[in-house]
């Protein structure tokens, strides 16, 4: 079914990835990509409600300081569109009733946790249960992990793949749930969609700098119960080509790079969904 | 302090039980390893200050919602958090610092807010300057000016000018000038802004006594070279706009060209080196911003230079030790760096204990812009008289005041830490996300920064473009009440733009600006009346001739005095044991990794990185350049790469010039540029050179530097990579009491090119076993300055001398060979010479090699030690498969070069000496941890 894909890409207030988040969706095929700044929606001059795919890109939202995205999440959840008076959250919300796909990289992760869209247990949307926080390291650190995939994941971002190799830029990184009644929940339904591994992208590792933060139970990335919306710190749009691979010049490579394949998942599952 | 009826609340929030405090572990860790005090535990806890009427629900609505992280923090309302402690500390903002502070269990630390209060009553003061020479001499210092009584003397005679006195009548001015007219002639006039020095008249004596004349180094050397090599391109002059803006620019391709600016912020990060070293990167951000209708930032590079962290003896006054000088610079700059979303793609970090006297903290970014935005050419400024002149960004206030006069005297008692400005990288990201925008829709006509100087420079300099300027401070929005006219002008608050905007564009701009949460103020009108009018609200506070603002400074009028330094000629054995050299080489500060460093910055963002700051096997090797993709979509590539060597300055600033130039250029050639598409920046760090009684060797560090430009017109000629733009900072010394501490003349020299494909680009790292092992150019006995020299208690006398034509045709060579795809590595010879660059070459690559000293080509060398470890310039350690071995010499033919070894499949690193023996054996593990663990902080 040739439907049109509709691809938004979130900037403004410290984010930064939107440019290589943007190119990443064309490589995927996406028909229309529109980088936004947060000012036009606010403004009402864009709306989530126009597009399929809603993309999270990393930065820092209001320089972090309150905490990774935290000032971000607040606007929000609490910012109303000018004129209309329609409060933001709303079109948040309604995009992911309508059961649209939303992508969250590192800063974008963070919003979504803090935002508490991932993971909405039970569709509890809007409610914060998991965070990220200070590397244990105490730095930001930018270096390339393993990925190890979940193949029982609902993710429909990370289907038949098996592991992948992306760089993580980040000082906030170290997953946490409130209690480890959350994080059995998010094991048993396969919420967790990727975790550090070794280079052979076999068991997870909470050995350093493998697992670059601490993160408990090596959690890198989770979704949602219906796999449509998924936040991971480390950056798929960073790894789209061979020559963005750190070791291109010695070992031979595929000339897609292994992040792409997450932004093509998201743009066929459109592409052939409806909605 | 509070206002009345409005009460404060005090919210403290911290991590529940249970959870890592991770900043908290790692301040302890600092405390222990710079302070040497033993902690047993850390903890921190936010703290906010919230005043205003709210209600009890609603602080707490505000405690628990934006403030606190519910899955792990826990939050207490004006209460204390801290439970069982010996000692609580609170930091906070500059105003409340050194509040007195009392505990109690129940109530914690009572609330207060960190505020500036200042009255609203701006007051201007008139001077007169009718006084004798000793008074002229006492006002400069006294308001830190930085004048020297020439130029206080100018300004004498300008305010005697009957024209003048009379042009100043009709706007309520008098004889007498003011404080704000006074400011802002000492920032324009500054060292800082002026480069006195550089465009100084000076005679020059050579060791011969024979003197030449050099009226301005800038014109004579720099823009000469540039202009020269200009002409010889002819219509291929890729060159766009050289030293006229706030960064260079060139073409990149027909679509975009390239900006690219190196300053420094030497004097802020001695003082405080997080501040510093953040507005040191924030601020040189806004240069190629700045430049043209402004451009798209897409990298930082940064070089610091720095004493020794493990610094043991006692400090000077007031000096604050180096390894709190590394952290701090290392942390402003990422965080400068990584929240503005530009990726820190290269740089290096130089160790010389002379570096305790100003630590040298540069640094660059480039950017790129669209070669015509609305059809016009983007590179180029213009303002017409009428246009309205607009402040944008951050607010006014009294930080950074005096930074350029500040920055033009040496580190001394009296060095106000409050002359450093901390930037806000995040509204700063927001004013530039909004001008892109703004740059795109054609709603300003140019822009420039507000930096050193502030508005005084900012409008002061753009209004050359129409011919004069009218401004009225009392619009300029102010952080708080209480500034004086000529603070508002020369204030140095970071994240400002000033642009140029007619008038029929002006309720557009500011409605985007409102749209995109950033303030834009109107605060006059560029003019064509040849004077710098400035009015607080209906008062004229300053009136002066655009010309004599910009022109009557007094050339200065230097000597420069050569004597070639001769140092003892070092008398030490070859060692025995030429493994133990190699492994001690290997740990020297200017050679081991910097990876920890490395991995604190974003090196990625923007996702066009190519050949990225560590490289092989393992991601840890050193790689020489950067390469980065600006488009994404297209293949075609930037390179940037720097070289700085200060230790040859101890024998000729003429060869350290030389080397600087050859080292930016080798390792740009290393990753797979050319030459005929590279662009330079001179950026040059200074010791006071002006003799006076506290510079009894003035004469000497003039000609000093009179000898490292000469250099960079020779070799920049050969090369034919013009400069572009640069910067001098000439006051880079401590004086306190009787100690005094230059650093060595030092310049960096940075270069931008263009590179087709980057797909050819290649790393320093060993490949494959079998590979065979290349040295190209020729190794001659040039130790003097070396690190091999240092390490032995040395400095010598022959220093490395650079053979422009040989180098040339090599480079050239050496590219095509790259182009061609022929070279599986290529890594350059610099500090620690042979021997360091090919035990990085294999542990980079995590393969053994096996290398005979005799096939290397050289000359006059009998010693291993020698051989391995001179720092003769343009050489390169190339790895090339057996296949491409025919192809590779055919091309390299005509040059030095030689197959010197093969890569081995195992890990042993072999070396063979000049006369055949083993000389070394050893593990290319234990090399790599050798050289990874002195800096692995």
């Amino acid at each position: 079914m040739a439907k049109i894909v509709k691809t938004i890409v979130i900037t403004g207030k410290g984010t930064n990835c939107e440019m290589e988040m943007a190119h990443a969706c064309r490589l995927a095929g996406s028909d229309v990509v529109d980088i936004v700044n947060i000012s036009e929606l606010l403004y009402g001059e864009k709306r989530l409600a126009d597009y399929h795919f809603l993309n999270l890109p990393g930065g820092f939202l209001d320089g972090d300081d309150l905490g990774s995205a935290k000032a971000g999440a607040h606007r929000i959840m609490h910012a109303r569109v000018a004129v209309t008076g329609e409060p933001l959250y709303e079109q948040f919300s309604r995009f992911i009733q309508d059961g649209k796909l939303i992508l969250g990289v590192c800063n974008g992760f963070q919003l979504m946790v803090k935002l508490g869209i991932l993971p909405g247990l039970k569709g509890e949307y809007f409610k914060q249960t998991t965070t990220l926080t200070f590397n244990d390291s105490g730095r930001f650190e930018d270096r390339w992990v393993y990925l190890k995939v979940n193949d029982r994941s609902p993710c429909i971002y990370t289907k038949g793949i098996r592991g992948a190799y992306l760089p993580v830029r980040h000082g906030e990184g170290k997953f946490i749930t409130k209690n480890d009644t959350i994080m059995k929940q998010l094991h048993r339904k396969n919420l967790v969609a990727v975790q550090y591994c070794g280079s052979g992208y076999s068991e997870p590792t909470m050995e350093y700098p493998l697992n670059p933060n601490g993160a408990y139970d090596a959690v890198a990335g989770i979704c949602d119960e219906t796999g449509r919306l998924f936040g991971l710190m480390p950056h798929p749009e960073a790894y789209t080509h061979r020559t963005n691979h750190p070791r291109w010049t010695r070992e031979d490579l595929p000339e897609e790079g292994m992040g792409l394949a997450i932004f093509k998942n998201a743009v066929n599952f459109i592409r052939n969904g409806n909605f | 302090m509070a206002v009345k009826g409005e009460k404060v609340n005090r919210i403290e929030v911290g991590f529940r039980k249970g959870v890592r405090d991770a900043l908290g572990e790692k301040v302890r860790r600092r405390v222990v390893e710079h302070l040497r005090i033993n902690v047993d535990e850390v903890k921190t806890i936010d703290v906010y200050t919230v005043e205003g009427n709210l209600s009890r629900g609603e602080i707490k609505q505000i405690a628990e919602g934006p403030l606190t992280d519910p899955v792990i923090q826990s939050y207490a309302i004006n209460r204390g958090l801290a439970g069982d402690f010996d000692w609580l500390i609170e930091v906070g903002f500059r105003p409340g610092v050194t509040d007195k502070k009392d505990w109690d269990p129940r109530k914690g630390v009572r609330p207060y807010v960190p505020k500036v209060v200042g009255e609203d009553r701006p007051h201007v003061d008139e001077i007169d300057l009718n006084v004798g020479d000793e008074s002229l001499t006492a006002m400069s210092s006294d308001r830190v000016l930085a004048l020297s009584l020439p130029e206080m003397k100018a300004i004498q005679a300008y305010l005697k000018n009957p024209a003048v006195v009379e042009a100043r009548k009709k706007v309520g001015l008098g004889d007498r000038i003011t404080d704000v007219e006074l400011e802002s002639l000492a920032q324009t006039w500054s060292e800082h802004c002026k480069h006195k020095i550089f465009n100084a008249f000076i005679r020059y004596e050579n060791e011969e006594g024979k003197e030449t004349v050099v009226d301005s180094l800038f014109a004579t050397y720099i823009k000469g070279s540039t202009k020269e090599i200009r002409e010889a391109m002819g219509e291929a002059d890729w060159c766009l706009s050289v030293f006229v803006d706030n960064a260079g620019v060139i073409r990149f391709n027909d679509d975009y060209n390239l900006v690219f600016k190196v300053e420094t912020h030497n004097t802020p990060s001695a003082l405080d080196p997080y501040g510093g070293a953040l507005t040191g990167i924030v601020g040189v951000n806004r240069d190629p911003f700045g430049t043209g209708k402004g451009a798209k930032l897409i990298f930082n590079t940064d070089v610091f230079c720095f004493a020794t962290p493990f610094y043991s003896k006692p400090l000077p006054k007031r000096i604050l030790h180096p390894r709190r000088i590394y952290e701090g610079v290392r942390e402003g700059v990422e965080h400068g760096g990584n929240k503005s979303g530009i990726p820190t793609v290269n740089g290096c970090i130089v160790f010389d204990d002379r570096f305790l006297g100003k630590p040298l903290v540069y640094c660059g970014t480039a950017g790129i812009m669209p070669s015509r935005i609305l059809g016009e050419p983007s590179h180029g400024k213009e303002i017409k008289g009428g246009d309205l002149v607009v402040m944008c960004g951050g607010r006014i206030g009294k930080d950074g005041i005096h930074g350029a006069t500040f920055s033009s005297e040496e580190l001394h008692e009296g060095s106000p830490v409050s002359a450093v400005q901390i930037g806000d990288p995040i509204t700063q990201k927001k004013m530039t996300d909004f001008l892109l925008m703004a740059r795109d829709r054609g709603l300003y006509r140019a822009l420039t920064d507000n930096g050193a100087g502030g508005l005084s420079s900012s409008v002061g300099e753009m209004a050359r473009l129409s011919g004069g300027a009218e401004i009225d401070l009392e619009k300029a929005p102010l952080k708080y009440a209480g500034l004086n006219p000529w603070e508002i002008l020369l204030s140095e608050a970071q994240e400002r733009m000033s642009l140029a905007v007619d008038p029929g564009k002006i309720n557009e701009f500011l409605a985007l600006s409102r749209k995109m949460d950033v303030e834009s103020t109107v605060l006059g009108r560029f003019t064509d009346s040849g004077k710098f009018h400035v009015r607080f609200a209906d008062r004229t506070v300053a009136y002066l001739d655009m010309e004599f603002l910009h022109d009557g400074l007094p050339q200065m009028q230097l000597r420069a005095k050569w004597l070639p330094p001769k140092h003892r000629e070092p008398g030490f054995p070859e060692p025995d044991n030429m493994g133990h050299a190699l492994r001690t080489m290997l740990a020297r500060l200017n050679i081991c990794s910097k990876e920890s460093v490395v991995r604190q910055y974003d090196h990625e963002v923007q996702g066009g990185s190519v050949v990225k700051p560590l490289t092989g096997v393992a991601n840890d090797g050193p790689s020489d350049a950067a390469v980065v993709r600006p488009v994404l979509g297209s293949f075609e590539g930037i390179v940037v790469a720097n070289g700085i060597c200060p230790r040859y300055s101890d024998i000729d600033t003429y060869h350290m010039a030389a080397c600087a130039i050859d080292e930016a250029i080798r390792n740009a050639v290393s990753v797979g540029a050319s030459l005929g598409h590279l662009a330079g920046l001179d950026n040059f760090c200074w010791c006071d050179p002006v003799q006076s009684d506290k510079t009894p060797d003035g004469e000497y560090k003039l000609a000093q530097l009179v000898r490292a430009n000469r250099a960079v017109y020779d070799y920049t000629k050969i090369y034919g990579v013009p400069c572009i733009s640069g910067k001098d900072s000439m006051k880079n010394d401590y004086q306190i009491g009787d100690t005094k501490i230059s650093i060595p003349p030092t310049l960096l020299f940075s270069v931008i090119g263009r590179i087709e494909d980057v797909q050819k680009a290649v790393t320093m790292d060993v490949k494959k076993p079998g590979d065979l092992v290349y040295v190209l150019g020729k190794t001659f006995p040039e130790l003097g300055g070396s690190e091999w020299f240092a390490q032995n208690g040395f400095i010598g006398n022959h220093v490395p001398v650079v053979n422009g034509e040989k180098a040339k045709k090599l480079y050239t060579a050496l590219s095509a060979a790259i182009r061609a795809g022929l070279v599986a590595s290529c890594h350059d010879c610099s500090d620690g010479g042979l021997g360091v660059a090919l035990a990085e070459t294999a542990f980079a690559g995590g393969l053994g090699l096996s290398v005979d000293l005799s096939r290397v080509p050289c000359s006059g060398i009998y010693r291993d030690d020698y051989l391995l470890f001179s720092e003769s310039q343009s050489r390169f350690v190339v790895t090339v498969s057996p296949d491409h071995r025919d192809r590779f010499e055919e091309i390299l033919k005509g040059n030095t070069f030689a197959c010197a070894g093969q890569v081995l499949a195992e890990n042993s690193f072999r070396i063979n000496g000049i006369r055949g023996n083993r000389i070394i054996e050893d593990d290319i593990r234990v090399l790599k941890e050798i050289w990874q663990k002195p800096l692995k902080f």
